[in-house]
């Protein structure tokens, strides 16, 4: 198969960028859409040319490294996908691929296709945790989860924190995110005791850190690759009103 | 000279609690902040160790070559974490953790390490409930077990598909609630180029700020490596693109004993390889054997469809040559088997390397929502890469793959190496697994070796030394950052023809034709000779566009590929050396009549530890032998 592809390029973060082409040859179709843009940096670096940065570790979309925003949605189509893990078999001999990075205030872009994510951890540090001290824990049986609450809090807790939602929101809102650790750990009984106190926390950090609010698109759940559902953001909203009248007690 | 493993005395059931009340030295509360640690690496070894230091109040300064530590390869890991709680009283317990990861190891692991992990092990899984780990639970709300592979009793604790993920959060949430608390400070893509010794003891780390190009220096009390295996030295396994063995590489550059190299464990069940375009193999977890029958048609190029081939002309071979374990068979012995049959000419797929793995009996046994429930993240990952789908096809094509590495840097019963101060904690050491780890087990020694015996033993050296007393204005440091300076020119001079991705597969496919999951004395020889030839091509005919001074992704493989240039020599003269069929190491020579492994007790039940003598230099072998005072080493079977 055989490809022309539109790359953001970009020096730096405070530099101009622009849309560079470039061919995509012998292009098999069980390839990803990053072992493509291997083989096209090959090509780049023995004729002199700067290759393309972007970023991939585990290629099996587990890491939640690799975003890339393909054809205009973020980690390309189809649903459920990360970009490592799309394959070529999905596009049209001869196609025309437009590759961008995630753009969003929160995440900037360190150099072309690669961004800054740093600020998805500073939310998990602002309590995105249970704080259980190492050695400090009750037998493992000792307190019963419902299995229906078990498996709701692993549907939100399988986030792997690519910021897909983030780069698909119009407002560029973290609320997906955000909102995934919220109702993992409040459903079950372990996080209850700082339900409140980590809702606060976290949602106050996410405004500081710019990321927009939510506004009933949806985006972010039809981009994201572990399928999260926005039922979560409804949790935390609920979660953030408990906190509330917590306070006023 | 022989090595000292530090191994306490008394009953082995004994040694730990022992050892903690009357071995190891406490670091006052109040003293604790004056000390600080480094940590390289955040998978679950290191991002472990950093939570649990900050809890007791020293400082930690953890680094990681991803843009975030959660993104370390630990995440990947699918199927589960053992532990001996007996849940499903079915006759386990510390002893029976312990035997069978002894003998899984084929008796070439230390004992008391070994018995110490099996103790560990249930207070990890109390840990990681408490941190709110989604473990998949019964109706009634308690804890789920599967089996795994090499054990006759369900220990394995899991979440659906991605346990590996889901522990490795609930370090990383640990990790960050200390940095929150000011304790713990995470600095993301910086890589480790340089161990800095002073006077001898593990001070501090020269880091590249993968972001700027710049060199860093930083200086602590001691260093932690927890920097993963060395599977990426083999062209494609199921490592993370950017694993890499060059933290370890750099500390046994500086004196650091490298334990083992050549155990290197070949996963039973990954995705087949499909072309040269492929990046990396993809696992399936092997809890799906718990379900899937492993096979190949009787008749050698059997091209019709499976479904096609009736009950009669199929060899389920595992199942033949080892009635009591059948699919369950341990990791080595299950990827031998494969191999043995596809080079029989009886291997499916397109390239013929591939056997079956098949689910019809389990579909009709269970049905598919029992069986999604179990697999249907597996089931996904499997349609995306191969675009079939297990539900209509009923089985899977699979073929072994490097994916574990039991080999590490040499430490003693406190997880130090050889050179005071430097800890070495999860992968990276070779302590706990001997000749091959059994399924679930990695999960299981990262958290114990970083939440559970770091925080004890990092305290008995520190309680020996003054606190703070090296910082990076030392000749020491600059020295180091002159050298790595010097080396980061010299790969950008050459100028060559070739990108470091080119040798990169070269090296690796040398490695995997000739140091893989069979080798010769003859193989071998060819190995060493070949490395030489990849290596010194690397020096003359690399090209490496861009400037050191910069964002240079191809100067990170670069660098990477020159570490695993000179560590793939050691692999190989350990793979001479030992002279013995021992778990995942295979040694032609050295089978029984039925092709399996004879394993020599009597001349290699030791461990061997690698001394570097300079680059090109043949290395000098220390050994540790090892004693087993529990256990009495018997010829394993699983038959």
């Amino acid at each position: 198969m055989e490809f022309l592809l539109r790359v953001w390029r970009q020096a730096g973060p405070d530099a101009p960028g622009g849309f560079e082409e470039y061919r995509a040859r012998d292009v098999k179709e069980d390839m990803s859409i990053l072992e493509m843009l291997d083989q096209v940096n090959q090509d780049l670096v023995k004729e002199g040319r700067d290759p393309i940065v972007f970023e991939s570790d585990c290629r099996e979309g587990i890491c939640g490294v690799c975003g890339l925003v393909i054809e205009g949605v973020p980690h390309g189509e189809p649903k459920k996908t990360t970009t490592c893990e799309l394959r070529m078999r999905h596009f049209r001999e001869g196609q025309t691929i437009t590759i961008e990075p995630f753009r969003a205030g929160a995440l900037p872009i360190i150099k072309d296709l690669m961004v800054d994510r740093t600020a998805l951890d500073q939310l998990i540090q602002s309590g995105g945790y249970v704080s259980s001290r190492t050695g400090s824990s009750p037998e493992a049986n000792t307190i019963p989860v419902a299995k229906q609450d078990q498996e709701e809090a692993m549907d939100a807790a399988e986030c792997i924190g690519c910021g897909a939602c983030v780069a698909a929101c119009p407002n560029a809102s973290a609320m997906l995110f955000t909102g995934a650790k919220v109702s993992h750990l409040a459903k079950l009984p372990q996080g209850r005791p700082e339900a409140a106190r980590r809702v606060t926390a976290m949602t106050g950090r996410m405004q500081e850190l710019g990321f927009g609010n939510c506004s009933n698109h949806y985006e972010c759940q039809a981009v994201c690759p572990k399928d999260i559902h926005v039922k979560f953001i409804s949790r935390m909203n609920r979660e953030f009103i408990k906190a509330l009248f917590k306070k006023k007690n | 000279m022989e090595l000292d493993g530090k191994v306490p005395s008394g009953p082995v059931q004994d040694k730990w609690d022992k050892y903690k009340i009357d071995g190891l030295k406490l670091v006052n509360p109040a003293n604790k902040r004056k000390y600080k640690a480094i940590v390289v690496g955040t998978g679950l070894a290191g991002a472990s160790a950093a939570a649990s230091l900050g809890e007791l109040g020293y400082n930690v300064e953890a680094f990681c070559y991803q843009e975030s530590p959660r993104r370390a390869h630990s995440i990947g890991a699918q199927g589960g974490i053992n532990a001996a709680k007996n849940y499903q009283n079915d006759g386990d317990s510390i002893y029976r953790l312990f035997y069978d990861t002894i003998k899984g190891g084929d008796f070439r692991a230390r004992e008391a390490n070994v018995y110490r992990l099996a103790q560990l092990s249930t207070a990890i899984i109390d840990l990681c409930v408490a941190q709110g780990i989604p473990f998949t639970r019964e109706y009634g709300g308690l804890l789920a077990n599967r089996s795994f592979g090499g054990t006759q009793v369900s220990r394995t604790f899991y979440s659906r598909g991605q346990t590996g993920q889901q522990l490795l959060l609930g370090a990383y949430q640990a990790m960050m609630a200390q940095v929150q608390a000011g304790r713990v400070t995470v600095r993301g893509r910086r890589e480790m180029v340089d161990l800095v010794l002073v006077d001898g003891e593990a001070k501090g780390v020269i880091m590249r700020n993968l972001r700027t190009g710049e060199l860093e220096s930083y200086a602590a009390d001691a260093v932690i490596l927890a920097s993963g295996g060395y599977s990426t030295v083999f062209n494609l396994s199921t490592n993370a693109v950017g694993s890499n063995v060059g933290a370890a590489m750099r500390a046994y550059r500086k004196g650091a004993y490298f334990s083992n190299p050549c155990y290197t464990q070949i996963h039973p069940t990954c995705i087949p390889f499909s072309g040269s375009h492929q990046s990396k193999l993809t696992l399936m977890s092997e809890s799906l054997r718990n379900d899937g029958r492993v096979w190949v048609p009787r008749q050698k190029g059997d091209t019709r469809h499976p479904s096609q081939i009736p009950e009669q002309e199929r060899d389920y071979y595992l199942e033949r040559k080892y009635p009591s374990f059948g699919n369950l068979s341990p990791r080595d012995i299950s990827s031998r088997a494969a191999k043995e049959v596809c080079d029989e000419g009886r291997g499916v797929g397109d390239t013929g390397y591939a056997v079956y793995l098949d689910f019809e009996d389990a579909f009709n046994r269970l049905g598919s929502e029992i069986m999604d429930e179990r697999y249907g993240n597996l089931f996904e990952i499997y349609q995306q890469i191969t675009g079939e789908d297990v539900h209509e096809q009923m089985r899977m094509r699979i073929y072994p793959a490097p994916h574990y590495t039991m080999g590490g840097l040499w430490v003693d019963y406190n997880l130090q190496s050889n050179v005071p101060g430097l800890f070495v904690l999860g992968e990276a050491n070779f302590s706990d697994h001997g000749a091959n780890r059994l399924g679930a087990s990695a999960l299981m020694q990262g958290l114990a070796d970083g939440y559970f015996i770091i925080p004890y033993t990092i305290g008995n050296y520190f309680a020996r030394t003054n606190p703070g007393q090296v910082d990076t204005d030392r000749s020491e440091f600059a020295q180091c950052r002159e050298e790595v300076e010097r080396r980061n020119k010299e790969l950008m001079a050459i100028q060559g023809n070739k990108t470091a991705h080119e040798l990169r597969i070269e090296l690796g496919d040398v490695m995997l034709d000739n140091v893989g999951m069979s080798r010769s004395r003859e193989s071998l020889q060819t190995a060493l000779k070949e490395i030489a030839r990849v290596r010194d091509e690397f020096w003359n005919n690399l090209k490496v566009p861009g400037t050191d001074k910069a964002l240079n992704q191809e100067l990170e493989q670069a660098w990477r590929l020159a570490e695993s240039l000179d560590f793939a020599e050691v692999m190989a003269h350990d793979a001479l050396n030992r002279e013995e069929s021992c778990g995942c190491h295979f040694r032609v020579e050295y089978q029984t009549e039925d092709g399996e492994a004879l394993r020599n007790d009597r001349e290699y039940a030791y461990v061997s530890a690698w001394e570097f003598k300079g680059v090109g230099r043949e290395p000098v072998m220390h050994k540790e032998p090892l004693e087993f005072e529990e256990v009495s080493p018997s010829t394993r079977s699983y038959k």
